[in-house]
């Protein structure tokens, strides 16, 4: 126990050494959220944020969504990312009624956030048709659609459901279609292509717009809310980096329209480009100075994937063992105690994840919290299982010996239960390191982080590239803890295993 | 000495001790016989503590302080109870350890007690598993004896031996008991046991004292027909007894 212990410790005190040993020039750091077009921003942010060179950028890309971009951004976990007006009045300030840009400037001035000059594009929903059916209709505008109630749609589940959506939209311009299909945004386009429905839901710089070569009607009525993009960024990286604040606004600033971002955006959702590729072709550079390597990127997943279940299966072990000898103790209160841990479970873990933001804000603290309780129940359920199962005679004799409290434990349970409690601690690790994948969606990094990114470009590669290296993982620390056995169950038990029941 | 007074003990409906007393004075082993479910364990966990009785009392004589049964009651079952994870060495010592005794008052303790009951010190490194039963239930009757209680209690301690093996165990038990003169109760359902080990045998039938006394007492003046029966069943018959005569 006490061996398995300090082993712990000092791989810990290991890992946690190789992450301080960086950090020479202050950092800004860059955050986007989980799809193309938000990475592609944050890392020309990032790249010119370097390029100035007063502080070192560090991304933290692929937040889960609008709530944690900005809660990331309005507790100082992050410094700086792109949004979307329409957002900022809808989802961040809950107003919309705020239209202008400098109304919103005016409201975020008491969060300390400042709003940066509009880039130029406007990603706003828009609905889209093939051409050849836009030109045999006639449609150009939405408001062309009423007169063609035949039509087929497919929206996106968001889209279907947002008062901004289409619900708002059918009653402004009195739309009726013969078919709504609900359909994975990623999945509408091939839809669209094949001729499956006539009118699909888009982002007006969508990468596949160009490419598929359809029409996107005039909204002449002005029904959806302008989603320009801006930089969000805490009001001391304009104080105390100026320079890099007027690079920013200077290279940014207008500088991104329509047709420029959707072909960004296609640049690495069709042609397969790494975002930083894309951001050095959009800044003028030959290729992207990639700072770091696909090795090393992947060294520094590793070790931030394994400091993750480092830490938080440490913790699930020294909350699970105690709330399982409790649980063994009183049986009473075990039944309760098993359905609350059991209940945890059952959460799922992206929910789970997202319940730790309010109160631990974004980053390695949520993920681990959440992955801890996560990794609970197998080590409270064995330890209660291990310890209450063991044979009553044994029981009885160690009560005629006198043995109580920590003796009793230390000398006759937990060896005796070993067996079953590593059995449970192991399932835990494996559990822990296919659920730390979830951590990339609250900026905890590892693995996750390039599924995240796969799953924002729709690449099977690269989500691949963070997928494989988990399951090794979850080999490997499985093996190791088969080696672990070694130390912590005794010998005579391993010898014959069955003399433990 | 142990003394049972009027000690009943129920497990809901089931009467399972009604009305009990005996008395086990210094030195002497007292046999509890009878069928399995006739109450003569639930005697000997109510002594250790185990139970709690439902009414009458119980008083266990000696002049140990507090510290668990074990500091004045050894105790031994059937098949040894040992414990799987610890070498037969440290199973002997584990009481030792819980009441902080040296590590050479341990060691010596450990030599006297395998001289008395015959085993081998090589074997005080072997775990559970790698003993044969016979020696296991020395190893057993070893951490009972630990402590040097003045009262040991055995359930059965000859219940999942071999014949051959449980006879000369038999023969060793009853001078080991001579030696020591501690008060012994031996629980079994076995006649000739009863027999060999105790000067006086108490049967029981479905939690009662059916008659108390030498065996002789019991199958000269039985008090009551159950008796006869009981010790007639185990009986070798009369043509058996003439045949290992011969």
């Amino acid at each position: 126990m006490t061996r398995r212990a300090s082993l712990g410790l000092a791989v810990l005190a290991l890992l946690l050494a190789a992450g301080v040993t960086r950090a020479e020039r202050p950092t800004l750091r860059v955050g986007s959220k989980s799809f193309t077009e938000s990475y592609i921003l944050a890392e020309i942010v990032a790249q010119i944020i370097d390029d100035t060179g007063e502080a070192r950028a560090e991304r933290r890309l692929g937040l889960g969504g609008t709530g944690l971009a900005w809660g990331a951004l309005a507790g100082g976990a992050i410094d700086i990312y792109p949004e979307y007006t329409g957002t900022i009045a809808q989802a961040i300030l809950k107003d919309p009624a705020l239209t202008s840009v400098g109304a919103m400037r005016a409201a975020l001035d008491g969060h300390g956030v400042i709003v940066g000059t509009p880039l130029g594009f406007d990603n706003t929903y828009a609905l889209a048709v093939r051409r050849d059916e836009a030109t045999r209709l006639g449609l150009r505008t939405i408001g062309d659609l009423a007169h063609h109630p035949g039509l087929r749609a497919a929206f996106d589940p968001g889209f279907l459901e947002r008062a901004d959506g289409w619900p708002g939209l059918s009653r402004r311009y009195g739309l009726r279609f013969a078919d709504v299909h609900v359909m994975e945004h990623a999945l509408t386009y091939p839809a669209l292509a094949a001729g499956r429905v006539d009118v699909i839901d888009v982002f007006s710089t969508d990468g596949q717009l160009a490419r598929l070569d359809l029409v996107l009607l005039a909204d002449d009525r002005r029904f959806f809310p302008d989603y320009s993009a801006v930089l969000l960024a805490r009001r001391a990286l304009a104080d105390e980096f100026p320079r890099t604040w007027a690079a920013l606004e200077r290279r940014l600033g207008g500088r991104l329209d329509n047709a420029t971002m959707a072909r960004l955006n296609a640049l690495a959702d069709l042609e397969r480009r790494s975002f930083a590729d894309v951001a050095a072709t959009f800044l003028g550079r030959a290729s992207a100075a990639t700072p770091r390597s696909r090795i090393g990127e992947l060294a520094t997943l590793t070790l931030e994937h394994l400091v993750l279940v480092a830490i938080s299966l440490t913790a699930a072990v020294l909350l699970g063992l105690p709330l399982g000898i409790v649980a063994a103790r009183r049986p009473r209160l075990a039944q309760a105690e098993l359905m609350g841990v059991g209940i945890l479970q059952t959460i799922p873990a992206l929910a789970l994840l997202a319940f730790m933001i309010p109160l631990f804000g974004i980053g390695q603290v949520p993920a681990l919290v959440a992955l801890s309780l996560y990794a609970l129940l197998p080590i409270v359920r064995t330890t209660h299982a291990g310890i209450s199962s063991l044979d009553a005679r044994l029981t009885e004799m160690t009560s005629v010996l006198g043995l109580r409290g920590w003796r009793r434990l230390a000398w006759i349970e937990l060896p005796l239960a070993s067996v079953t409690i590593m059995a449970g601690i192991k399932t835990s690790a494996v559990l822990t390191v296919g659920t730390a994948t979830l951590a990339a969606f609250v900026g905890g990094g590892g693995y996750g982080t390039l599924i995240v990114t796969g799953l924002a470009l729709n690449d099977v590669r690269t989500i691949l590239a963070g997928a494989i290296p988990a399951a090794v993982m979850a080999l490997v620390i499985h093996a190791a803890f088969e080696g672990l056995d070694r130390l912590v169950v005794p010998r005579a038990l391993r010898a014959a295993p069955s003399a433990a029941r | 000495m142990i003394a049972l007074r009027h000690v009943t003990k129920r497990f809901g409906d089931r009467v399972a001790l009604d009305d009990i007393s005996l008395t086990v004075e210094p030195g002497h082993t007292h046999v509890l016989l009878g069928s399995s479910g006739a109450g003569k364990s639930t005697i000997l966990k109510i002594v250790l503590g185990l139970l709690k009785p439902d009414a009458g009392d119980v008083s266990v004589d000696t002049d140990r302080g507090e510290g668990g049964p074990m500091a004045h009651i050894g105790y031994v079952v059937q098949a040894g109870a040992l414990y799987p994870h610890l070498t037969a060495a440290r199973n002997v010592t584990l009481p030792a350890r819980a009441a902080g005794w040296s590590r050479q008052r341990q060691a010596a303790r450990l030599e006297a007690l395998a001289t008395l009951v015959e085993l081998e010190p090589e074997l005080m490194r072997r775990y559970p598993h790698q003993l044969s039963g016979g020696q296991a239930q020395r190893v057993s009757l070893m951490r009972a004896l630990m402590l040097d209680p003045p009262v040991l209690l055995l359930d059965e301690p000859l219940g999942a031996l071999d014949p051959i093996t449980r006879a000369s165990l038999q023969t060793q038990l009853v001078r080991i008991f001579g030696d020591l003169r501690k008060s012994v109760v031996v629980v079994t359902h076995d006649v000739r046991e009863a027999f060999v080990f105790g000067s006086v045998i108490t049967l029981m039938n479905h939690g009662r004292v059916v008659q108390q006394g030498t065996l002789a007492d019991l199958a000269q003046r039985p008090a009551d027909p159950f008796v006869s029966e009981f010790l007639s069943a185990q009986a070798p018959p009369r043509a058996m007894t003439r045949e290992l005569g011969r």
